[in-house]
């Protein structure tokens, strides 16, 4: 097939595929997506929902292979992420899984970001690090499904039986006849193929992109050039520049502001209360920023948080003793007399960990205009829909009259996706004062990090009962932490504890969590609660190995063994063979090892650590991982180095504090970010699996500060009690009877 | 009074404070935005850029500091080593959220200049003003050796 394709009219309806009215658009969505879009029908609620919401946005460009898929007479095919551009590089992987169904030829695939769009790709957010997983079967199928539209095509031109057609690198042939055509060149008739409503899906066996290191980031170049554009450098007609004295206290609230100086700065358009402060209007950022600074503002701290960080560990503290003003729930119920008394060999634990701030690169930053009932946003969005919601609320209009352009982020780690929007609602109300404007509202450094929206500081209490064999007999767990979401079970506090394979040797498990809640917002912070939680399991499990005589790693067995945990097992096997764990180390040097799991991906390290004048050096990471079917080795690889890398961050030196309801740290000068010297090497291995691919973007964070606190205990005898490691554990942990 | 500034080879005439940061004369005047703001206090290296060659911090040095001085940004840093040291980004797949790497790359650019085969020590030396949350820290690192390796090996051919 010589002749050069056909173009396609978008005007012209195809007789039977994606192309028609929304509603079969819609309809098409469901059949391209298979199992993972089934219901977006009149009938069911995501639809009565969508019709509500109204997608927000205009529609995505038509496409004959549906909402995911773009083929351009050139044979480059452009795919659809609807997921959020953090930096995990979830658009290369998701790319990736369209590409292996559908054949196509990697380096002629691009990538773009999806606008935020509910009819279309139903409520978009990247959470749980599910972002591969939820997506797994919706992109399969829909590579599959235009891959089988490309056949269909060849079969008719060529007359030949569709199961004697081959396709591969964006080439579909007819070996027998010698006969092959691009993409390009069938691209027309391909179109025009009703999509399968069930694609047939590649075996495992049969990928060639997937799980190669061919999957690479679309996205290095713009990245190495300085010509990513992020929020922080959008450019709009007339944009004006917006900066917000915000109250220093959780809690306070603006009592009056003299704006008369700050109205004097060159380039100062204008000076107004909002609801979380005041805000200064400007023509460029330093104008804004000057601006600020000329303000005189007094707050109301009548009802704020005043409460210096000591204290909150008390107030904790209490509240783990029963001799608080919290009611607590259960959890992790085993056995039926969690009433009776401990007994005999009894281990109590204590631990404290502090507020952390996820201090992304890119500030918190945002681009809105406001026109009557039309609101347009541009964000490097977390929640897309969480933001569309609390913007249309804001702006008093629906979501579905807010146009938001997701577009990369500098960073996020939890940070831009909080339920409340915050920083986007801030800057929506400052744009309904500028007469249509658009506004970009920059953060400072200052500003993200005294707002918090923290990863909760916590604190649990364990007891352990001993059996004569040395293992767990009985468990009961204290865990106090504020609740990250104001309604159900507060689960993200001893996600990581609940259901610990821990618990196998027990008869009887119980726990209470309590969940104060004060002015001081927390949030998700890159692995919620496995980011304390993994510390608190895995670094007990030392401390009991130590006291049974044990080897940490063949302690670990027995409880895997007896929790019938194969997938455990194996990452404990091949880590202990990569590590080299259990050989002699050089004087000085001790190695400690954890494994966890998170949201379904197993993740064991071992850390070799020295102490360099009283402070922990580590030198080198081993790290392996089951995340399922490896779909990028590369960003699997590189993930783990990048969580590993900010778990060890929070655990040397993390620490966000009050002091009489006031934020300490306010900078990189107080809030030390680990350094290019600091960090240690990192091997990932990849354990072989042909399971659903599970996550990688937060399972590395959560072993390594146990790894390092067991190194420690290996190297000194002595336990870690409170993170972060840089600062001795001030408070004490008065011991108490089981409550 | 106006400010002549030499930003990549052009001379602008900036008619601003002369305390303004220079960091933002090049991302709100010159609509230079790959150099970034991060911390504004030279602590996280976001905004590293060069006067006369040297890596400094944009956010720290005042308009009227920097005026008669040659300024180059990522935009427009050029040469062996930073060709060299862009393809080896690339080549390694370094950036996550990127938004630290204009200031990583020219960091990593002078430091080659100055360095052609530089140590791992040299590059903890060079490279630990600059903060990356995502901890791209052993791609840079090995990307550095990349670049130098690749610097090296073109400039014995040429």
């Amino acid at each position: 097939m010589k002749s050069p394709p056909e173009s396609l009219d978008p005007t012209q309806p195809a007789k039977r595929g994606f192309r028609m009215t929304r509603r079969r658009m819609v309809l098409g969505g469901s059949l391209i997506g298979g199992a993972m879009v089934v219901g977006y029908t009149a009938t069911h609620p995501m639809e009565v929902g969508g019709a509500i919401l109204s997608g927000g946005g205009p529609d995505p460009e038509p496409s004959a292979f549906g909402s995911y898929i773009r083929i351009a007479s050139d044979g480059f095919v452009t795919i659809v992420n609807r997921q959020q551009e953090l930096g995990q590089g979830i658009h290369a992987g998701l790319a990736a899984i369209v590409a292996e169904e559908l054949d196509a030829d990697w380096d002629r695939v691009k990538v773009i970001d999806s606008r935020s769009n509910f009819r279309t790709y139903g409520p978009q957010g990247s959470v749980g690090s599910r972002s591969i997983s939820s997506n797994w079967d919706l992109m399969r199928n829909a590579g599959a499904a235009a891959r089988s539209m490309f056949v269909d095509a060849a079969a008719l031109l060529w007359r030949v039986p569709r199961r004697l057609i081959d396709v591969r690198d964006g080439v579909v042939s007819h070996p027998g006849s010698n006969r092959s055509a691009t993409f390009a060149e069938l691209l027309a008739d391909a179109s025009r193929q009703a999509p399968p409503q069930q694609p047939m899906l590649k075996q495992t066996k049969d990928y060639r992109l997937i799980g190669t290191d061919r999957v690479r980031r679309k996205d290095s170049v713009p990245k190495s050039t300085g010509a990513q554009v992020y929020t922080q450098d959008v450019q709009r007609p007339d944009l004006l520049v917006a900066m917000v004295a915000h109250s220093p206290r959780f809690g306070g609230k603006l009592a009056r502001f003299d704006p008369s100086d700050a109205r004097k700065v060159k380039g100062v358009i204008d000076v107004f209360a909002i609801e979380t402060g005041v805000a200064v209007v400007a023509q460029n950022s330093f104008a804004a920023r000057k601006g600020r600074d000329a303000l005189r503002v007094e707050w109301d701290d009548s009802e704020a948080e005043k409460r210096s960080t000591p204290d909150l560990f008390r107030y904790y503290h209490d509240l783990a003793a029963g001799r608080g003003d919290v009611s607590p729930s259960d959890f992790a119920m085993k056995g039926d007399k969690p009433e009776a008394p401990f007994s005999g060999d009894i281990f109590e634990f204590a631990f404290d960990f502090p507020y952390l701030a996820h201090a992304p690169m890119e500030t918190l930053d945002c681009v809105a205009a406001v026109n009557g009932w039309d609101v347009s946003i541009t964000s490097g969005a977390h929640l897309p829909i969480v933001d569309q919601v609390q913007a249309a609320l804001t702006a008093r209009t629906t979501p579905g009259r807010v146009d938001l352009e997701v577009i990369p982020a500098g960073g996020s780690f939890g940070r831009r996706g909080v339920m409340s929007a915050d920083y986007v609602v801030e800057c929506v109300r400052i744009a309904k004062r500028t007469n249509g404007r658009p506004v970009k509202m920059i953060w400072t450094r200052e500003d993200e990090m005294m707002a918090g929206y923290f990863r909760p500081m916590s604190h649990h209490r364990l007891w352990v009962q001993m059996g004569h064999d040395g293992f767990p007999r009985r468990w009961r767990v204290h865990s106090v932490c504020q609740p990250l979401v104001p309604v159900g079970p507060n689960s993200q506090a001893v996600e990581g504890i609940e259901g610990s394979p821990y618990f196998s040797t027990a008869s009887t498990v119980d726990g209470k969590i309590f969940s104060p809640s004060f002015a001081v917002p927390p949030s998700f912070w890159r692995s919620v609660g496995h980011s304390h939680t993994s510390f608190v399991m895995e670094h007990i499990i030392d401390q009991l190995a130590r006291r049974a005589g044990r080897d940490p790693a063949a302690y670990r067995r027995t409880f895997y063994e007896k929790a019938g945990d194969k997938r455990r097992l194996a990452v404990l096997e091949t880590l202990c063979r990569r590590s080299g764990w259990g050989e002699p180390m050089e004087a000085g040097w001790a190695r400690g090892l954890a494994i966890h799991e998170t949201y379904g991906t197993l993740v064991g390290q071992v850390a070799e650590l020295r102490l360099d004048r009283g402070k922990p050096v580590v030198r080198r990471v081993v790290a392996v991982t089951d995340c399922g079917i490896a779909v990028s080795p590369n960003q699997i690889a590189a993930q783990m180095e990048g969580g590993i890398g900010f778990g060890l961050s929070a655990a040397l030196s993390g620490s966000m504090t009050l002091k009489d309801g006031i934020v300490q740290e306010t900078n990189f000068d107080t809030y030390p970010i680990l350094r290019m010297n600091e960090m240690p090497a990192v091997e990932t291995h990849i354990i072989a699996s042909t399971n659903r691919p599970t996550g990688m973007g937060e399972p590395g964070v959560p072993p390594i500060a146990p790894a390092v606190a067991n190194a420690l205990l290996a190297l000194t005898g002595n336990p870690t009690r409170s993170l972060p490691l840089a600062q001795a554990s001030t408070i004490s942990n008065a011991p108490g009877d089981p409550a | 009074m106006p400010y002549q500034l030499a930003v990549n080879g052009r001379t602008h005439r900036i008619d601003e404070d002369g305390q303004t940061p220079l960091l933002w004369v090049l991302r709100d005047t010159l609509r230079l935005t790959g150099t970034k703001y991060g911390c504004g206090i030279a602590q996280c290296g976001a905004c590293t850029i060069h006067v006369d060659g040297q890596p400094m911090r944009s956010c720290s040095l005042s308009l009227e500091t920097a005026a008669g001085s040659q300024i180059v940004t990522i935009e427009a840093v050029e040469g062996p080593e930073a060709a060299a040291v862009r393809a080896a980004w690339v080549k390694r797949d370094v950036p996550q959220c990127g938004f630290c790497q204009s200031g990583q790359i020219m960091s990593a650019v002078a430091l080659l200049r100055s360095n052609g085969a530089p140590t791992d020590d040299d590059i903890d030396r060079a490279m630990s003003g600059n903060i990356c949350r995502c901890a791209t820290y052993n791609r840079i690192r090995a990307a550095i050796h990349d670049a130098a390796q690749s610097s090296t090996s073109q400039a014995k051919t040429a």
